[in-house]
């Protein structure tokens, strides 16, 4: 009865499967705590976040998620208590000065005169910086921590997300030349 | 008979909702006034994923990304949400990661259904074995005398589990 | 020093295995008698050398030798003795050690007590023990060396992860390894049955024994690792559907599947295959367990540090162990004879249904604990498979196990009367439904799955106490005829009855704790009062203290009911110092009916604190059941039938090899 045999032979072949996802994975080398973000290709969620303020003195002025239509942004998650956002500082900085690229901030949990004193010390590339003293734009843009950096097109979706620091590397191969792609 | 215990099954199918894990990490002055939208609120929370912790719904965390979540979920039931819009509008920004309870796509067809195709198709099998055999294997097997004898011995009782 | 001898002990070990793996399946081959025997002198070899290993790394914990690499990792020398030596498996490479312990013991336990075996099926067995011996012992020597120096020499250790510094971890490990390496007995026992092309039952005798042994200290370190997680973690709650806890909850699912298609297979000569197809299931899916936790595929609570080499290593293992197996399988299983007929209501009938809710809940589980990965591999995205899922699939799948499991004692063998059986259980039916509806009507959260749950609970305990009524004759019989007939019933009969009364006992425990739990969430002041189920607590304040290695900030709970005091409780917040990692430690007043469950959080506003009470109702039971599963368990094997070792005619008919030329 070669039907029976076949049924023998079942468990054998589910294990295949199984042993064959297992050893794939593996070699893949993947890191099973990188995640996709779900916003890519989507319009950036809408949000208004008040200026960064310190001493009745404004910093910079807020951020309005409709101010993101029309040119390229970049829209990057700091706070003064991240010891990741100091490492990708240098090329947060970097891309301030790339040329028809608004770099706007979005300063997360932070209270107002440790961010000022952070960008006081380090230096303050943002052109606008918002703030979200209780995480609630955060969660918006699906947000797992800070640093977190969002490149925005034109019209306003989400084209690409970095999720933790911006290392030279990553400014290199991935971030330059999405911005180069969408300015074409 | 076997009517009535398909019917005992197919209920006991559907009464079961779903025993909600005890307890939670949910903080002081997190939860809502009206106790009706705080108790949605903690089903909703317990199908989502906590997702920087290892393995924990947003309810069962004390991370501050699950207290954000847990603040977002409140914040969309007393806007007037659904709970299948709550659960969507997180889904929509973090993903199908956050769901605890994975969505039934062509994807997970398999996760969904396969447990209960396997065990329909096991019953299946068993019925057809356990009626067919009877003739088939009995028939040669035994002799009238043989036939006799097993009479009595279905009779018997084993002592031993 | 230590550390060469134990390095030098691995190795010998590993060449003792390799023998144990060749000799004796070429003498069963070749019926040679004293090559079959060698194989035991090979086994006891292989488990003393283990020991000396085992020894040798303890030795190296205890006395805090820094010059191991593996101690500095994960010792320091504040540690308390009892975690300096619990901390020897608290490691990946000392607990493949332990692993290897373990399995060496039951290779010789094999050896030692398997006289009732026939010696040809014993020699293969002891083999087959041998292989998975040495795989492992290769990959601690090649990939995982707990022995390695480190040079300079540091000051200190590094200290153990604080979640481990707990009585609960010194016996969580050795349980669940007890019980997924003693697995390998039965499956050794099914490989060498497709070996010899022969399954009787004989065959169905000899496994269960072990099956029985091994499921029951499965049961112990599940439902330890279950109590440690409730009071170690802090949120109460007490099974999370965790990978690595799925990972041990599985094989226990096909062990208990095995356990009663075993019975089946000595009592009735029938499921002999499938019964076969368990055994070799079981083992795999505590070998799988193994992999999870330690190849870094998954991410759980319970994962030593992510090493892919290692993963691919132990992968290696799994797919010639299990492949080899399930192969093996395939080719030889179509041969063997089906045994006796059975209608499909019978004690076999019922039997069949536990094993097939048993081994589908199991594959839900795993399902649900692999399907991400596979859709992840696959590029089809991240999912999760989460409590909800589990609860959905698994909960409907144990209703009707435990009705049929209250059921099947009262059905005979071959062919039974289901109608008949109900009627004899027609009064515990109605106080099953009348449980329920009490539960539905009555209660004021009119919860169908508390109905559900309680409804069961009543079924499986009504059903064991009226087994064992009706097995003594109570109150149909004189009273010293009952208790003549109770100390005449085998053990094996009692084992059953107990573990399945248990049974009932753990669902009443989940049931309840999760339906009428009450939870308080708020900011205390002290001197601040809260009320909780009937109790009033009082927060006093609380203190920093500094104990060992940690340093903690301790809250003082009093706990009164109508004005009288009954306990003081003390939660802390503790900072173990080499790592500086924050734990949490509940406080918990148990009265085996309930538990009064607290939880100090973080300081909130002037002089406040957040703290979490909650009561637990009949939480304890979860665990009270689990432990008379076990007590089930070891009952039935103290059965003068399954004693290991115990004289007693084979009972295999054509066993008259001349096998010990």
């Amino acid at each position: 009865m070669p039907s029976r045999r076949l049924l023998y032979l079942a468990p054998l072949a589910v294990f295949a499967v199984i042993a064959a996802a297992a050893a794939f994975y593996l070699q893949s080398g993947r890191d099973p705590r990188l995640l996709p973000s779900a916003l890519i290709d989507k319009p950036a969620p809408a949000f208004s976040a008040p200026g960064l303020e310190y001493n009745g003195k404004t910093i910079r002025q807020g951020v309005e998620s409709t101010s993101f239509k029309g040119r390229i942004t970049i829209l990057n998650f700091f706070a003064s208590w991240c010891t990741p956002c100091l490492v990708e500082h240098p090329q947060i900085t970097a891309l301030s000065k790339t040329p028809s690229v608004a770099l706007v901030g979005i300063n997360y949990k932070d209270k107002p005169a440790d961010a000022a004193n952070w960008l006081a010390r380090h230096g303050n590339p943002y052109a606008r910086i918002g703030v979200d003293p209780a995480g609630e734009i955060a969660p918006e843009f699906g947000l797992y921590g800070v640093p977190e950096t969002f490149l925005i097109d034109r019209v306003g979706r989400i084209r690409l997300k970095q999720v933790g620091p911006i290392t030279a590397q990553v400014l290199k191969e991935k971030i330059l030349p999405a911005i180069e792609a969408l300015k074409k | 008979m076997r009517g009535a215990a398909a019917l005992i099954l197919l209920a006991l199918f559907v009464a079961v909702a779903a025993p909600s894990p005890p307890a939670s990490a949910i903080g002081p002055g997190e939860a809502l006034e009206d106790a009706k939208l705080e108790d949605r609120a903690r089903v909703i929370g317990r199908q989502l994923r906590c997702l920087v912790c290892q393995n924990q719904s947003i309810d069962d965390s004390d991370a501050p990304l699950a207290r954000d979540l847990r603040r977002l979920v409140r914040k969309r039931l007393t806007a007037g949400d659904d709970d299948r819009q709550v659960i969507a509008y997180i889904h929509a920004r973090y993903g199908d990661f956050v769901l605890l309870r994975p969505p039934v796509d062509e994807r997970t067809w398999l996760l969904w259904f396969g447990p209960a195709l396997a065990l329909l198709a096991a019953l299946a099998f068993l019925f057809r074995r356990l009626r067919r055999p009877r003739t088939a294997v009995t028939a040669e097997a035994l002799s009238p005398e043989e036939a006799a004898r097993a009479d009595v011995l279905l009779g018997d009782r084993g002592d031993e589990p | 020093m230590s550390a060469e001898i134990g390095h030098f002990a691995l190795i010998v070990a590993a060449v003792l295995a390799l023998g144990q793996s060749v000799f004796p399946m070429a003498g069963a081959a070749r019926r040679h008698g004293a090559l079959m025997s060698l194989g035991g002198t090979l086994a006891t070899g292989q488990f003393v050398f283990v020991s000396i290993a085992f020894g040798a790394l303890t030795w190296a914990f205890v006395t805090s030798d820094f010059s191991v690499a593996n101690v500095v990792q994960n010792s320091h020398s504040a540690k308390p003795l009892l975690y300096r030596i619990t901390g020897v498996w608290g490691n990946h490479e000392g607990s493949m050690v332990l692993w290897c312990l373990i399995l060496a013991l039951f290779g010789a336990c094999v050896a030692w007590f398997g006289d009732n075996v026939a010696p040809g099926l014993r020699a293969r067995v002891i083999a087959v023990q041998g292989m998975i011996g040495l795989a492992f012992l290769a990959f601690i020597l090649l990939t995982s060396n707990p022995f390695d120096r480190v040079n300079p020499m540091p000051a200190d250790g590094r200290g153990l992860n604080p979640i481990l510094q707990d009585p609960g971890l010194a016996f969580h490990p050795p349980l669940l390894y007890l019980g997924y390496v003693g697995f390998s007995v039965t499956f050794a026992f099914a490989i060498a049955a497709l070996l010899e092309g022969r399954v009787d039952a004989a065959w169905g005798r000899w496994v269960r024994p072990w099956a029985l042994a091994a499921w029951s200290f499965l049961t112990l370190g599940i439902a330890l690792g279950s109590w440690w997680a409730y009071y170690e973690l802090g949120w109460g709650g007490f099974w999370f559907w965790d990978p690595v806890e799925n990972a041990s909850f599985m094989p226990w699912l096909v062990g208990t599947a095995l356990l009663h298609s075993a019975i089946v297979a000595e009592k009735r000569d029938a499921l002999k295959s499938w019964s076969i197809l368990l055994a070799i299931l079981t083992f795999s899916l505590s070998l799988l367990g193994t992999f999870l936790v330690r190849s870094g595929v998954l991410t759980s609570v319970h994962t030593f540090a992510t090493d892919p080499e290692r993963g691919l290593f132990i992968l290696a293992i799994l797919a010639v162990t299990i492949g080899g197996a399930l192969a093996l399988y395939a080719w030889r299983a179509p041969a063997l004879k089906g045994g006796g007929l059975f209608r499909p209501i019978s004690r076999e009938g019922a039997l069949i249904v536990n094993n097939l809710l048993m081994t589908v809940a199991a594959l839900t589980v795993l399902f649900g604990t692999l399907y991400p990965l596979i859709v992840d591999a696959l590029g089809l995205g991240k999912i999760s498979v989460g409590p909800p899922y589990f609860n959905a699939t698994f909960v409907p799948l144990m209703a009707p196990l435990i009705l049929a499991m209250g059921i099947a004692p009262f059905l005979p063998w071959k062919r039974a009367d289901l109608a008949g059986a109900l009627d004899r259980l027609k009064l515990l039916v109605a106080v099953t439904v009348g449980a329920a509806a009490i539960v539905v009507f009555l209660e004021e959260r009119h919860s169908f799955a508390a109905a559900l749950g309680i409804g069961l609970a009543v079924w499986a305990i009504g059903a064991s106490v009226l087994e064992l009524a009706g097995r003594v004759r109570l109150f149909r019989a004189p009273f010293g005829e009952s208790l003549r007939r109770a100390a005449a019933m085998p053990r094996s009969a009692w084992g059953m009855t107990l573990a399945h009364a248990a049974a009932g006992v753990v669902v009443t425990g989940i049931t309840a704790s999760s339906v009428w739990q009450t939870e308080i969430v708020r900011v205390m002041k002290p001197g601040d009062r809260a009320e909780v189920a009937g109790y009033t607590v009082a927060f006093a304040g609380v203190q920093e203290v500094r104990v060992g290695n940690y340093l903690a900030r301790r809250g003082r709970f009093t706990v009164s009911e109508s004005g009288v005091a009954l306990a003081t409780l003390s939660p802390e917040k503790r900072v173990y110092l080499p790592q500086r990692t924050p734990t949490t430690e509940a406080a918990i007043r148990t009265t085996w009916f309930s538990d009064l469950y607290i939880v100090l959080g973080d300081p909130h506003g002037e002089g406040g604190h957040a703290v979490r009470l909650y009561h637990n109702p009949l939480v304890p039971w979860i665990w009270i059941g689990a432990v008379l599963m076990f007590l089930g368990g070891m009952v039935s094997l103290t059965d003068r039938r399954h004693r290991v070792g115990a004289p007693r005619r084979s009972v295999r008919p054509v066993q008259a090899r001349p096998a010990e030329a």
